[in-house]
């Protein structure tokens, strides 16, 4: 069977299983539409918070990303894991407690204040919304690649997928399909892994391969590690294990603004709602690092080992030895396939037929290029074949490749329905029941729902298709604001209890408009190119720290503000301050069910 | 009322150890990946475990590991905490 085929029958019955499960999860009331009934059980909901939190970028290009960048991708890895040491120490099991629908809604009671409900639905809808064009990208150009269809036709069938389960289930549909897409995502990661480590070290675990040694080719019996090192650097590159990026500092602020961001992000909060008790969310929350980890302790060694065998493919002994550069008429098959896809390209630039692959950037480097004959880098490599290409190169048979094709969608799908549960519900929750309708009834409610996500799918689908140019820039901003604005006043309203309404709603301010000014004022204002008021590079950063990273010092500057205009107003009312003593304490979380 | 405030000094003596636990456990949750995985990498990169230099070996597995560790000392010392202090659910 051809390898269409084949991908067809895998997603096919991926699909059909999503569609079954929306089927018989139906959700009759607010309680199951927005928290799935608080009936799932901590491990399940473990599982679906990972595959919410993982999304096509995890799946995709987080492996490419580790290849290239070697040890400094450290940050990413990091800062997307240590969130949830934040969320289940300083958040999740106290909003359980709280016990309503949605991140805005607790921020508007603890702050007695409609203002600082809207500014936190304001701020949830532009994170989530950034998140999800790319989810719908990714949906797009998994089946314009392997189904062979076009990407608009892709996008569609993606979104009505998303549309059929979302509005039907709601969250209670969405949390049991989350389960099966992350059995499917986790299934299609760790099998090429383990193959190819069992392949390239003997060992079938890719976490103790990639400190294993090498089984196979010239440098048998020696450490992975040490090999990818001493073969970059005789190509000019940095050693792969050593920190490359100058800026110490830098690099801590961005892994702190990625934690900080990840513990504030509502499609992520939402999800310990759906649990039945405190403890629950506690314990929910390291099953969710658990199934998260399994993936991201496996990115690194498919990231390095796949990176091997690139460069092995292409370099046969001493990499700087004429010779030694494969002619590009014996490139094996997976080389072609990928060539036809446009993410992987050669350009023979000394015109004599050899593949060439080094640092043409490394002036240092730069002699010894020119007494090989070597005229500039020839090969171009898309960093998110690393993880597409990974069964091909490890000549794994059709099935594999069709299931990480699977795989793939199964992750964008999963965060794009978590996204478009936190929008829908901040618009039909806190917009129309919070402010416009008070007296809306439970069924009007239930209805303004469904017809909320079924407008956010849409939108969301419509952006996929005409994706803003500052697309790529985004992700910047989605974990910016829910570092700088979203998380510091969840935390403080939990754990300060004098903070009240004045204090949090500068702080938020203070905290979106710093982080917000310095992220435009380098790359632009609202993205618009050439509006930046300073160019984007180290030598003009405050403190040296990337626009990517500021996110940890404007959660700083927001808890400042919040601190000091709290002291010089008015203590929060009574009631308030026992609000905050009953969320601090677990009993009594098994009644609050919504309002 | 004496009742009343036997049970207000109860709680805020609860949440004080509960404080008190989490900030132990995030003091740890920071020095490992920023101190040993990100400050003092490129040093401890010069000691090998198996293949894996130390430094990389905590940036990039080590510390992940540790955040499970942390989190399920969390969840266990919570439970016993809520027990202790009578708050736990049924």
């Amino acid at each position: 069977m051809d390898l269409t085929t084949l991908t067809y029958i895998v997603v096919g019955f991926t699909f059909a299983l999503y569609i079954g499960i929306a089927i018989w999860a139906r959700a009759g009331s607010t309680s199951e539409y927005y928290t799935a009934g608080r009936g799932v059980n901590p491990v399940a909901n473990g599982m679906a918070t990972a595959a919410d939190w993982m999304s096509a970028a995890s799946f995709i290009s987080m492996a490419g990303l580790i290849a290239f960048m070697g040890y400094d991708a450290s940050v990413y890895l990091l800062g997307w894991t240590g969130g949830y040491v934040l969320l289940a120490m300083l958040l999740a099991p106290y909003l359980r407690k709280f016990g309503k629908f949605t991140v805005p809604e607790f921020i508007g009671d603890r702050f007695y204040s409609k203002t600082a409900r809207i500014i936190a639905v304001v701020c949830l809808i532009v994170a989530s919304l950034t998140y999800v064009i790319g989810q719908m990208k990714g949906i797009g150009v998994a089946f314009s690649r392997f189904l062979e269809t076009d990407y608009a036709t892709g996008l569609l069938i993606g979104m009505a997928i998303v549309f059929f389960y979302a509005v039907i289930g709601g969250m209670k549909g969405i949390t049991y399909t989350q389960i099966a897409q992350y059995v499917v995502l986790i299934f299609a990661y760790t099998v090429p892994a383990v193959f190819i480590s069992l392949q390239l070290t003997g060992n079938p675990l890719p976490q103790l391969g990639l400190g294993g040694s090498l089984e196979v080719g010239g440098a048998q019996g020696q450490h992975l590690l040490s090999t990818l090192d001493q073969i970059l650097v005789d190509l000019g590159f940095d050693r792969y294990t050593a920190m490359q990026e100058g800026n110490t500092f830098n690099m801590m602020m961005l892994a702190m603004s990625l934690m900080i961001g990840t513990a504030g992000l509502p499609h992520v909060i939402v999800r310990f709602f759906t649990v039945p008790r405190v403890r629950d969310a506690r314990k929910s929350a390291g099953w969710a690092l658990v199934f998260i980890a399994i993936l991201y302790t496996t990115a690194p060694a498919v990231g390095a080992m796949s990176y091997y065998n690139l460069i092995n493919t292409v370099k046969d002994g001493t990499p700087t030895q004429v010779d030694a550069s494969l002619p590009y008429e014996q490139r094996p098959q997976w080389f072609k396939n990928w060539e036809q896809t446009g993410l992987l390209s050669w350009d023979d630039k000394n015109g004599d037929g050899r593949i060439q692959y080094y640092n043409a950037d490394n002036p240092a480097f730069s002699s010894e290029a020119q007494q090989l004959g070597w005229e500039g880098n020839e090969l171009t490599v898309d960093r998110d074949i690393m993880v597409m290409a990974n069964p091909e190169i490890a000549k794994l048979p059709n099935w594999v490749i069709a299931l990480v094709v699977a795989g793939g969608l199964a992750a964008a799908l999963s965060t794009a329905a978590g996204l478009l549960m936190a929008i829908s519900s901040a618009v039909s929750h806190d917009l129309i029941k919070g402010v416009f309708n008070p007296k809306i009834s439970e069924k009007g409610e239930l209805l303004s729902a469904r017809l909320s996500m079924a407008g956010a799918v849409l939108v969301a689908g419509y952006l996929g298709l005409n994706p803003p140019g500052f697309a790529a820039q985004v992700v910047a901003l989605a974990f910016g604001l829910a570092a700088s604005s979203l998380f510091p006043v969840l935390m403080l309203g939990i754990f300060n209890k004098r903070m009240n309404s004045a204090g949090a709603m500068t702080g938020m301010i203070v905290g979106l408009t710093t982080t917000l000014v310095y992220i435009f004022t380098y790359k632009g204002w609202f993205f618009v190119p050439g509006t930046n008021m300073l160019p984007n590079t180290a030598e003009y950063w405050f403190l040296g720290i990337q626009p990517e990273s500021f996110g940890a010092l404007g959660a700083l500057l927001n808890v400042v503000a919040a601190a000091l205009v709290s002291r010089v107003t008015a203590p929060p009312p009574e009631h308030i301050q026992q609000l905050v003593e009953d969320v601090r304490v677990p009993r009594g979380a098994g009644e609050a069910t919504g309002h | 009322m004496s009742n009343d405030s036997a049970r207000k000094e109860a709680a805020a003596a609860y949440w004080k150890e509960n404080v008190r636990l989490l900030l132990t456990l995030l003091v740890i949750w920071f020095i490992v990946p920023y101190i040993f995985g990100i400050l003092l990498a490129p040093l401890l990169n010069n000691i090998l475990i198996g293949g894996y230099p130390l430094g990389f070996w905590i940036a990039q597995q080590g510390s992940i590991y540790l955040f499970l560790i942390l989190i399920f000392t969390y969840v266990v010392k919570m439970n016993a905490l809520d027990r202790k202090y009578d708050v736990h659910e049924e």
